[in-house]
């Protein structure tokens, strides 16, 4: 009984996972939970799933985390290839498309939702999301993962064509944050990265920063905290 | 530079005491003996024109294409041996469509240059094969805008403003460089190229030659095509005259 996929810490990891990507006026903000599970254990409370394929170019990977993994360990290798033949950095829709080859020609083996995005001087900012059977759509947002079910609504609400900077990386991270809300497998921090002109930068946003919503309860710190308190008596608050 | 390579020109892999490689220079001789081709880059496109020397009064007007869509927003005029420029333009399409599957935009001018020139090259390191006894000169447009590259039978590839090879090479480029390409637009360059070719073709030495031309600029919607019949006309009308002009003196 102990065995089995929802308790057994070696079997396969998965990233619950709540990813965006967002276009605004002058780049994209890519942003991700950090909860990676296997089964009801959390493997990895603080994991980055945002990963770098060139200076240009980043990916939100979700679904298997070494499906995941793997696809962008290759297009990273074949991106680089590309810039040294071409001479100049790739574009966002070569490093996508190259993506997309690897999970629909693999499509049988891989189970991974990647959403690629990033900033070119032909494009701008651009971000492609590429689920399940390898589909491409360029798309101005992109959401992804099991946390994403809960977000579709709040986007339609909530999206508006040429945001500030400012504005959409608060977009980001309010949505994240009411994904893990309501997703198990979505949790820890939120971490984003933003990509333009002038390059890449990238923000953490640890869980007690990030707003309570309806019913969520207020997190405590270690139990340090509570000893070292001037009244150390446990559940006194 | 001509010379006698004797004993050093049986082989591809052989070379010189001087460093050459006779059968390279052989395989160059083959292009710089067929009709004349031109292209060049104006501010808003290329324009690609050929001489296309006529071997007999029975073929048919507007065949033996000698200029070749390489993809959407390229292609490539052909000199020297027509079937080793059927090779070498199948090559290309070849590797134009094999970048967009793989890369999923249209090959850059400068990659495809780049690969159509590796491919002649290689045919210039074994022993068991022969060089390419064509050059091309392929143009197209890109996102960086249009650019002009020429391929000789060694492999070698470079950039040019405007590029001219085979039989009148020399008076065409002396031509080419008179003109203002900065501020021409293709339809003012397919004029200038008619003019060119009609001017370097001999009369004397060559019998009757068939003009074919094409371009891809805006004005095409950055397509690779053939020049509208109307403007073809018009530039063989403008080139004819220019020839009297000149005879006239």
């Amino acid at each position: 009984m102990d065995r089995d996929a929802t308790s057994d810490v070696n079997a396969p990891h998965s990233m619950g996972t709540t990813i965006i990507g967002v276009t605004y006026n002058g780049g994209v903000i890519l942003g991700a939970d950090s909860r990676t599970s296997t089964g009801l254990y959390v493997a990895n409370r603080a994991s980055d799933k945002i990963t770098q394929l060139t200076d240009n170019v980043y990916i939100c990977r979700s679904g298997s985390a070494a499906d995941s993994q793997i696809v962008s360990d290759y297009v990273r290798y074949f991106l680089h290839q590309h810039t040294i033949q071409l001479g100049q950095p790739a574009t966002v829709k070569v490093a996508a498309n190259l993506v997309r080859l690897l999970a629909y020609n693999n499509k049988n083996s891989l189970q991974t939702g990647i959403i690629v995005g990033g900033w070119d001087k032909y494009e701008g900012g651009k971000i492609y999301g590429i689920p399940l059977g390898g589909t491409i759509v360029e798309q101005p947002f992109a959401i992804g993962g099991s946390g994403s079910s809960y977000l579709y609504g709040f986007f339609d609400q909530a999206w508006k064509d040429g945001m500030t900077r400012e504005e959409a990386e608060q977009l980001v991270v309010k949505a994240v944050s009411l994904a893990i809300a309501r997703d198990g497998a979505s949790g820890g921090v939120v971490r984003t990265v933003t990509i333009n002109s002038e390059g890449v930068t990238r923000n953490f946003y640890p869980g007690d920063t990030l707003p309570l919503w309806h019913d969520e309860v207020e997190a405590h710190g270690s139990l340090l905290d509570i000893l070292n308190a001037s009244n150390p008596e446990p559940m006194s608050t | 530079m001509s010379s006698i390579g004797t004993g050093y020109d049986l082989s591809v892999t052989t070379f010189s005491p001087d460093g050459r490689v006779f059968q390279i220079e052989y395989a160059a001789k083959a292009v710089d003996n067929s009709g004349t081709v031109v292209g060049i880059k104006c501010k808003d496109g290329i324009v690609i024109g050929v001489e296309k020397l006529i071997a007999s009064k029975m073929m048919l007007s507007g065949s033996n294409r000698r200029i070749h869509s390489v993809h959407r927003h390229a292609g490539m005029g052909v000199a020297g041996l027509a079937a080793d420029g059927r090779q070498i333009v199948a090559r290309a399409k070849s590797e134009a469509h094999n970048y967009e599957s793989t890369y999923g935009e249209p090959i850059p001018i400068k990659e495809l240059a780049d690969r159509v020139a590796s491919y002649v090259h290689l045919c210039t390191l074994y022993w068991w094969l022969r060089p390419f006894g064509s050059g091309v000169i392929l143009g197209g447009y890109d996102r960086d805008g249009p650019q002009l590259y020429m391929v000789e039978p060694s492999g070698v590839s470079y950039r040019y403003f405007g590029a001219a090879i085979g039989k009148g090479r020399q008076a065409a480029k002396t031509e080419i460089e008179k003109l203002k390409l900065s501020e021409l637009t293709c339809r003012q360059g397919v004029i200038e190229v008619a003019k060119i070719i009609y001017g370097v073709h001999d009369e004397a030495k060559d019998k009757t030659f068939e003009l074919e031309m094409s371009w891809v600029c805006d004005e095409s919607n950055r397509q690779h095509q053939k020049v509208p019949e109307a403007l073809l006309e018009e530039a063989q009308a403008a080139a004819k005259a220019a020839l009297e002009e000149m005879d006239a003196d």
